[in-house]
């Protein structure tokens, strides 16, 4: 009896592309990239140069903030800032400092985004990336205030915003200050919009929970990578309120395009020039007879 | 005191105990001719004594436990004794009325405003109607209409936050629920007309949110404002969710922590032991606690409305530069 069940338990994960094992996904180092889905080998330089796009299932396999930039940026172009706040412990929660900083030595950043100004196409923007690998992408006091100030720096420079986010939702330990971000970062991002600036969002895999139920869901464009993942409530939450299955390709980026929640789902090499044009069309004067 | 028979909780314990006591006494008195009446006076004092120690000084799971109190009066529950001439409004005109939040016009004051808020059901029935107050993307959608209808006739919005949050289901995923829930954020940064948002119970995560964009936030003083449910924290952070009553302290949930941190800009008193001990008088402290906002609020022009906004929540977050 428990063999069979452990048949089937097997299959469910196997066949769930929406909950990743957390050991299959972590980036591996050094000269060869396995791919997580397809355990496909690529040497990493390779890979570097398909933008960890695997070559042969087409997985977009998760990037640094520091990866995207390059990937997307004009060379050289982007400069970053906020990079000097510091996450507090606010609820004294134990280890939680510790942890911050475990993740900032890996990642090389102060925390789970990045924020910056930069040019693609030699059109300036700002862009704030999300970075999955530091906490998971969650959100708290500094993700909310990096967001919310390059927010109000592309409004003050009546620039493009441009996010991509990556991330699990709020963050626990911060308690209801992380909730409270959410709010912080859309009073900023009315004020962008009321100056008639243009905001895209990028949902990248993950964005869940509060990030999906805040900015990244209120671009003036929403796009998304294939087969992200998107969703407010968690995977097994819903299954477990619902008591249904839920389908495979659920809450995926295709499923989200099918329910008319996104704008596009674009490839990862396609994703610079969709960037490029979308900023130009909405640039006065950058389009002839506009 | 409300006579009908009220579900004690479990810290009310003692005091259950002893006014069963003196219940017990009176009730030998009247009947064995004996005089007890000192005993009695004296227990009645030791009950004052009791209730003040165990009201006055109540833990955060005990306010989670008061916060979802069966009883607990709900937003329909304080509306005709807050409000005048209250008139139902229905439907997001997108999709459907979800019945997990109520709205509507009334006058309060002699004023007219939009009231909107969550809506548990009373009994089982109910709850199936309103799907236990957790609403769908249809819910957001309504307030947002009828929020925007406020702004186009100069109506101050008053927002009642009671929900466990935001129903986590497949249609509502399909639907929409991030978005529907991150537009409103983004709308209610805009309003031009004052915003009050008050937490009459369990305001949870972004559910709760979707509603809690306003100038100011009040919450009675038995409620919750939380990222998570305590029970949630608990079984994520420890892997335990009979934790819950470790989480709800740690996580600072409850109206006198979000009032220290700054979050909130006052919390409304409740009648010793919770509102549902007597929603009347409850009802008249919530109506002075609006009267105060508005009165505050009143005044401000529509960019000085969104100006507060904007800096109140600017300024929510821990860091150093």
């Amino acid at each position: 009896m428990t063999m069979i069940r452990d048949i089937f338990k097997r299959n469910r994960e196997r066949n769930d592309p929406t909950i990743p094992s957390k050991a299959a996904k972590d980036v591996p180092e050094g000269l060869m990239y396995k791919c997580p889905e397809c355990k496909h080998i690529e040497l990493t330089k390779e890979m570097a140069k398909l933008q960890k796009v695997c070559p042969k299932c087409d997985h977009h396999c998760k990037m640094t903030a520091q990866e995207r930039v390059e990937s997307l940026m004009d060379k050289g172009s982007f400069e970053s800032i906020d990079n000097h706040l510091k996450t507090g412990n606010p609820l004294g929660f134990p280890g939680y400092t510790e942890k911050i900083e475990a993740d900032s030595k890996k990642t090389g950043l102060n925390e789970a985004v990045l924020t910056g100004i930069g040019k693609i196409d030699g059109q300036p923007l700002v862009a704030a990336i999300m970075d999955s690998h530091f906490r998971m992408g969650s959100m708290g006091s500094v993700v909310g205030e990096k967001i919310t100030r390059a927010i109000e720096l592309a409004t003050d420079k009546g620039y493009p915003f441009v996010i991509f986010t990556a991330s699990g939702g709020a963050r626990m330990q911060e308690g209801v200050l992380s909730l409270m971000q959410m709010a912080k970062t859309s009073v900023a991002l009315k004020r962008h919009s009321n100056e008639g600036l243009l905001f895209i969002s990028v949902l990248t895999h993950p964005t869940t929970g509060g990030v999906s139920a805040s900015f990244a869901s209120v671009g003036d464009i929403n796009i998304a990578e294939p087969k992200a993942l998107i969703g407010f409530a968690g995977r097994r939450v819903i299954e477990q309120t619902v008591r249904e299955k839920l389908p495979e390709d659920f809450q995926t980026a295709e499923f989200l395009l099918a329910h008319g929640q996104l704008d596009a789902v674009v490839h990862r090499h396609k994703m610079q020039n969709t960037l490029s044009s979308l900023i130009k069309l909405h640039t006065k004067g950058a389009v002839a007879n506009g | 005191m409300a006579k009908k028979v009220q579900k004690s909780l479990p810290f009310e314990e003692p005091l259950i105990q002893l006014r069963k006591k003196i219940i017990e006494l009176k009730e030998y008195t009247e009947n064995a001719e004996v005089d007890l009446s000192t005993e009695i006076n004296s227990l009645e004092a030791r009950l004052e004594k009791l209730e003040i120690d165990i009201y006055e000084d109540m833990k955060p799971w005990d306010r989670v436990q008061v916060a979802r109190h069966p009883n607990r009066p709900t937003t329909l529950d304080y509306v005709p004794h807050v409000f005048d001439d209250f008139i139902e409004l229905h439907g997001d005109r997108l999709y459907g009325d979800d019945e997990a939040i109520v709205g509507g016009i009334a006058s309060f004051k002699g004023q007219p405003v939009t009231v909107i808020g969550h809506q548990r059901g009373k009994d089982t029935k109910e709850n199936v109607r309103r799907n236990f107050g957790m609403p769908h993307p249809e819910g957001y959608r309504k307030a947002l209409r009828l929020m925007k209808q406020a702004e186009k006739f100069n109506r101050p919005i008053i927002c009642l936050i009671d929900t466990k949050g935001a129903y986590p289901g497949k249609a509502a995923e399909e639907r929409g629920q991030s978005e529907a829930i991150a537009r409103n954020l983004v709308e209610m940064a805009g309003l031009e007309v004052p915003v009050i948002s008050i937490v009459i119970g369990e305001g949870g995560s972004g559910g709760a949110l979707a509603l809690g964009v306003g100038n100011h936030i009040l919450m009675l003083e038995n409620s919750t404002f939380s990222v998570i449910s305590p029970e949630g924290a608990a079984s994520i952070l420890w892997k335990d969710s009979a934790l819950a009553q470790t989480a709800a302290e740690a996580m600072k949930i409850t109206a006198p922590d979000l009032l220290e941190m700054g979050i909130i800009e006052r919390m409304i008193p409740e009648i010793r032991g919770g509102a549902h001990h007597d929603p009347l008088k409850q009802a008249e402290l919530l109506s002075e606690a609006i009267e105060k906002s508005l009165s505050e609020l009143n005044p401000l022009n529509p960019e000085d409305l969104i100006d507060q906004r904007y800096n109140k929540f600017k300024a929510i977050g821990v860091f150093t530069e």
